[in-house]
């Protein structure tokens, strides 16, 4: 499959201060996204995630490097033709009303009146925006701002999107909503690029995934290759037994009422503790096998990096 | 084009938003109507100092209209990044320049319509006619604001409305002290001196070719050629600073 982003050696720095001093923000960036998957791409604050992606929309001129969005040279406008973007805490007209608003960045890619009629209010249902869509954007929360923002970029229905941190400032609830959504990207054949802190979501929904720490590209893989099968440890809590006799079995992490919770790294004396419980009349609550998260890599990762 | 159109539907839309203008505007219905009190306070022709005074305040405060809204147009987008999502889009950088430019001039121009109106409603209470020739005088102080919005722009494009209004605004007064070093020219002997001068003349504004305020209020002659010289000037003037514009927009790098 051709790739939908491709980035090769990318540097940038900035000159900052009143005496101006060099920084390196990107050593060298090298990945590619292919069309169809979705794609994470992390990394801690300051790592130079956001700088990327303003490389690839062309806001910043990299100092070297090249970019290629579906082949074309990202410097060309005409390489965003096919691009839809949500910035991470989106600030628009605040004047405007979502419908307004859709209607002025549909302008921008040149849509007709009756595509923009037929477009604007299927979007705002999709985001759950069709009830506030005559309010003007001042009088949104961010939440609903975050929702107008991934309206706008949907509006020339892209082939790719980029999202920064697209489930920031969102309750539960409407986490949840943008994550459905992201997922019916994938099912309608659409690129995704993100970004975002909540590694949970990304494990959920991307299929390859990149970590970038200090400018540079530390690990870039897809989520089966970089997430091992192996338990690291079973978490097993049981009741009606007191912690000192699991000693030598596992580590007592937690005590509530007569509840224990144990860690035991050994997968073969996961065995012994159950027998224990059922040899002294406690009872078995739970046991839960905790394999690697994402969570684990990054923070290896970030860490040793 | 409909891009650039989409940026200047926003940016009339944000202009007609701002208080500053409908502040400025006021002070200039009051200068066009306190005209007729200052006739009847002068000697001499009531009629010449109200329209003398009237083409004035527009032409003041058409200028300051066009620096205050002007100089913050452009750093607005990038301080409160709404840039980020619009040059995400397939859009030009010259083409946000030229939007951006455009929306101003359709304000100043629904402005100096709206200042003209009062302004020929006060002549026409005292002389009971519709003086076409005043419109003359009016077009080109408007011609005029367009260079002035252009160089608003180009310094809002890389500096802080405060700084750009300082440096529109010395654009504007030198522009019209600049006629000064003409007279310089002329009575210098030739040499480098006078070379330098005249290169110094030619780059820097000469504004007072868009001032036909004393042949209209007098009804002095104008040679025909002067009207179409002017309007030249004005629009390669222009050209050349929306130019620079781009020039410097198309470098910035957007953090």
């Amino acid at each position: 499959m051709a790739d939908a982003i491709r980035i090769e050696d990318l540097r940038k720095s900035f000159r900052l201060g009143f005496i101006p001093k060099t920084r390196e923000i990107l050593k060298g960036i090298t990945f590619s996204v292919r069309e169809g998957e979705t794609f994470g791409y992390l990394g801690p604050n300051g790592a130079g995630k956001t700088t990327t992606i303003k490389c690839l929309l062309g806001l910043i001129r990299p100092d070297a490097g090249s970019i290629a969005i579906f082949g074309r040279p990202h410097a060309s406008p005409g390489s965003r033709a096919p691009l839809g973007f949500l910035p991470e805490n989106p600030y628009f007209y605040d004047y405007l009303t979502a419908r307004e608003f859709l209607a002025f960045t549909g302008d921008l890619f040149g849509l007709g009146r009756a595509e923009q009629g037929e477009r604007i209010p299927r979007l705002l249902e999709l985001v759950g925006l069709a009830r506030a869509a005559d309010l003007p954007l001042r009088k949104y929360s961010r939440g609903m701002l975050q929702r107008a923002g991934l309206a706008q970029a949907l509006i020339n229905d892209p082939k790719l999107v980029v999202l920064d941190e697209p489930l920031g400032g969102m309750d539960p609830l409407g986490r949840k909503e943008i994550r459905d959504i992201i997922v019916r990207f994938k099912d309608e054949g659409k690129t995704v690029f993100f970004t975002s802190h909540i590694l949970q979501d990304i494990e959920m929904i991307c299929d390859r995934v990149a970590i970038i720490v200090g400018g540079r590209i530390v690990k870039e893989g897809s989520l089966r290759d970089l997430i091992s099968e192996k338990v690291l440890f079973t978490e097993v809590t049981v009741s009606g037994l007191p912690p000192a006799a699991f000693e030598g079995l596992g580590e007592s992490v937690s005590t509530r009422g007569d509840r224990v919770l144990l860690k035991v790294y050994d997968e073969a004396r996961v065995d012994e503790v159950v027998g224990l419980v059922h040899d002294r009349k406690g009872r078995l609550v739970s046991l839960s096998p905790r394999t690697e998260t994402l969570e684990d890599i990054f923070v290896d990762t970030v860490t040793r990096t | 084009m409909k891009r650039i159109g989409a940026i200047a539907g926003i940016t009339f839309k944000e202009a007609k938003r701002d208080r500053i203008l409908y502040l400025l505007f006021f002070f200039a219905a009051l200068g066009i109507v306190a005209s007729r009190v200052l006739a009847i306070l002068t000697v001499g022709d009531r009629v010449k100092i109200i329209k003398d005074v009237g083409l004035a305040s527009i032409a003041v405060f058409g200028v300051l209209m066009a620096i205050l809204i002007g100089t913050g147009l452009v750093y607005k987008e990038i301080d409160k990044k709404t840039i980020f999502t619009l040059l995400a889009k397939p859009l030009h950088r010259a083409e946000f320049i030229l939007g951006k430019f455009l929306g101003l001039v359709l304000t100043l121009f629904v402005m100096t319509a709206a200042m003209t109106v009062i302004f020929l409603a006060i002549v026409y209470a005292h002389t009971l006619q519709v003086e076409g020739r005043l419109l003359v005088a009016v077009a080109y102080i408007f011609l005029e604001l367009v260079l002035i919005t252009a160089v608003a722009i180009l310094f809002s494009s890389f500096s802080t409305p405060i700084l750009s209004s300082l440096f529109a605004l010395a654009f504007y007064l030198i522009g019209h002290l600049s006629w000064g070093l003409e007279l310089i020219i002329k009575k210098m002997a030739p040499g480098t001196g006078r070379t330098l001068v005249r290169i110094l003349y030619l780059v820097l504004p000469d504004l007072e070719n868009f001032n036909f305020k004393t042949e209209v209020v007098h009804g002095l002659p104008i040679p025909p050629g002067i009207y179409v010289s002017s309007v030249l000037y004005g629009v390669c003037y222009t050209a050349f600073i929306l130019g620079l514009a781009v020039l410097v927009f198309r470098r910035r790098d957007f953090v």
